[in-house]
């Protein structure tokens, strides 16, 4: 992170800074930083990864739910044959323990889960979290309370614990990878009204927000040609760092065997099993939390990435050429103080 | 100080509103569910004499109002369950009765309570001290190399789930250089250390994924502080750096650090309950993950409710903490 903060910060001293608009400015103060590149490129790399899984697998021959009982020794308890869990030129990344499916095939499948589930997650959750927290700042003293305190008692729930109970009674005939999306998308949506909410409040208090107002536009008309560009922001900053917690989610309750079912793989339920096998299989282990902490890292520097190519405060301090010090200091402290006054 | 009574007296009654809400939330998705409730409360093994009694238990035939009032008088001032042969009285708080274990829901919740809470409270000791003595030294060894190291580590450590690192960290600790038995929960009032030996492990797992969060805040906050005006005071009058630091600063900056620990005590009850049914100790976790496969609706509903309760608690008392630390939060 610092090193990426460097890098700007000598393109951004000594040059005058010409008028660009918002979204080139973006990129342009994205591309500068070295670190959230590289994760930038590793997401895209994972991204399509998942999208061409039919693809890949085809290629290798193989798919994720066909059981080979012939390339695991039963005598051994089902330990796949063959050094490192069965690696060959057919099974590229060897084969599960026990049932003998694809590992490449399974691991490439569930990156469409749990990049699938994360992203559409997150989409609900902004959805609602923009609704609720703009209705709330443009409607009335009583609407504003009403949600306001949902969202209060949306924000308290504990998050796990509410999405293993929903998961609990929905029947086992819901497909399960729609389901979990819809859990962490109803549950968690809290802060990012927050947000929206403080935001929006204070964008409603500016001069150009009134000057549409006084030439007679609706609200709607206000909410959606005035106020949502401002809110982009806040919310593409929240929803970038929202992603990687939406993947730890899902593999947290596939972990658990509540999340996405067999046979559709997915990286957490994997895992769930890998403690008998390690020594057997040892990729079986290192594959999926591998992935997982790779997928979750690189999103989490990009999304950093994007908060400070976004955050105004930072930004300007890194044109004006104040020490890098300062700079690197407050990325994650505004990012902070919006957050606690948005709770305040 | 009439100000900070009042917003003690908001605060609190906010709290209330907050669980009762919950309370009613969660009362009608549960019970509310398509299907025959009666039926999935009884669990699958149930004879029809056995669901009809549970449905009379619940009090199936009334509208939806009348039995939340029923659930709501048993919390507050208990109630009786019939079980067919002999009435058993159900003390308030009554969080109901799970059928398929013919046990209270409150009882098995008060079993497995011990577990849970030696677990997060040592791994809330481990974390807070390794995430402020890392946030603070990172601070302070800025620019250098031990600092990017630090950075570096504290982001692969926010960006790990924590039954990844408690699966490598059991598989490597007890299962390669067996330095730890596999953990295996102790009565504290049994053995206090084996209690700490054996739980050492969880503690770590959940400690080092949270003290992550913390480093990065206590970084942020502490490097805020740092440049305020007073500390260059300190430093003009040749107060030592480490005394500048370590005492100073760190007052200073400790205030968000706080509030951010009480905040997260909802998610450190959901790091628990991964940690619980990773190493396999007893704890309310283990116990609502098994509830939630078997659909004990009873006990799905009273964890819900208890865990709601201290995640709502922890959540009041840090924004009373914060109030206290920053008086502005309260005219707020």
């Amino acid at each position: 992170m610092s090193e990426a903060l460097a890098v700007v910060e000598t393109a951004g001293t000594g040059t005058s800074v010409p008028a660009v608009s918002g979204a080139r400015q973006f990129w342009r103060r994205l591309r500068a930083q070295r670190a959230a590149l590289v994760a930038a490129a590793v997401v895209a790399l994972l991204v399509l990864v998942a999208l061409a899984a039919p693809l890949l697998t085809a290629l290798e021959g193989q798919d994720p739910t066909t059981y080979h009982p012939t390339l695991i020794d039963s005598a051994r308890g089902g330990v796949p044959i063959g050094s490192f869990g069965g690696v060959s030129a057919d099974h590229w990344l060897g084969v599960e323990p026990q049932t003998g499916r694809d590992m490449f095939a399974r691991l490439v499948y569930g990156a469409r889960v749990s990049l699938g589930v994360a992203l559409a997650a997150t989409v609900v959750q902004v959805a609602i979290g923009v609704a609720v927290g703009v209705a709330a700042a443009l409607g009335n003293r009583w609407v504003d309370q009403l949600l306001s305190r949902i969202t209060d008692i949306i924000v308290s729930m504990p998050l796990m614990i509410m999405s293993l109970a929903l998961l609990a009674i929905v029947p086992s005939s819901f497909p399960r990878p729609v389901l979990v999306t819809l859990v962490i998308g109803l549950i968690a949506w809290g802060t990012i009204a927050k947000i929206v909410r403080a935001q929006t409040l204070s964008l409603k208090g500016l001069d150009y927000v009134s000057a549409a107002r006084l030439s007679g536009w609706g609200t709607w008309r206000i909410a959606r040609r005035e106020l949502l560009p401002g809110l982009a922001a806040p919310v593409i900053t929240y929803a970038a760092l929202l992603v990687p917690a939406n993947i730890s989610v899902e593999a947290a309750l596939s972990f658990l065997g509540v999340g996405v079912k067999p046979p559709t793989p997915s990286w957490g339920q994997m895992l769930t099993a890998a403690d008998v096998w390690y020594q057997a299989a040892p990729q079986y282990l290192l594959l999926p939390a591998g992935a997982l902490f790779v997928t979750v890292l690189a999103l989490t520097v990009l999304g950093d990435g994007v908060r400070t190519a976004l955050d105004p405060r930072a930004a300007s301090r890194l044109r004006v050429g104040t020490g890098r010090k300062a700079a690197t200091g407050t990325g994650t402290a505004a990012g902070h103080a919006t957050e606690k006054e948005a709770s305040a | 100080m009439s100000g900070f009574g009042g917003f003690l007296l908001r605060r609190t009654a906010g709290a209330v509103v907050t669980l009762l809400a919950i309370s009613v939330i969660v009362y009608v998705v549960f019970y509310v569910t398509p299907g025959n409730v009666a039926q999935i409360t009884c669990g699958p093994r149930c004879s029809p004499e056995q669901v009809h009694q549970v449905a009379e238990q619940l009090k199936l035939g009334d509208p939806l109002y009348l039995r939340y009032w029923h659930f709501l008088q048993g919390l507050f001032v208990g109630q009786d369950f019939s079980t067919g042969t002999s009435v058993e009285h159900c003390a308030a708080p009554c969080l109901g009765q799970s059928y398929q274990t013919d046990q209270q829901v409150l009882d098995i919740i008060l079993a497995k309570l011990p577990v849970s809470v030696s677990l997060v409270v040592g791994a809330m000791v481990l974390w807070l001290l390794l995430g402020i003595g890392t946030g603070v030294l990172s601070a302070w060894r800025r620019g250098r190399v031990s600092e990017r190291v630090l950075t570096a580590v504290t982001l692969a450590g926010t960006a790990t789930p924590v039954f990844v690192i408690g699966l490598v960290l059991m598989i490597v600790v007890c299962g390669q250089l067996r330095l730890l038995p596999f953990p295996q929960y102790v009565n504290f009032t049994d053995d206090p250390e084996q209690w700490a030996w054996n739980l050492l492990l969880p503690w770590l797992s959940l400690a080092l994924i949270e003290a992550a969060a913390f480093a990065r805040l206590t970084r942020a906050s502490m490097l805020e502080t740092l440049a305020e005006d007073h500390i260059r005071t300190f430093r003009a009058y040749g107060v030592a750096e480490r005394s500048v630091v370590g005492r100073h600063a760190l007052r200073g900056a400790l205030a968000p650090v706080i509030a951010l620990n009480a905040n997260n005590v909802g998610s450190a009850v959901g790091g628990a309950v991964l940690t619980e049914t990773l190493f396999g100790l007893p704890g309310i976790g283990q116990e609502l993950v098994h509830a939630v496969k078997v659909v004990d609706l009873p006990v799905v509903v009273g964890m819900v409710l208890v865990t709601g309760f201290f995640v709502v608690l922890a959540n009041a008392v840090a924004d009373v903490l914060y109030a206290v630390a920053d008086r502005r939060v309260v005219l707020a």
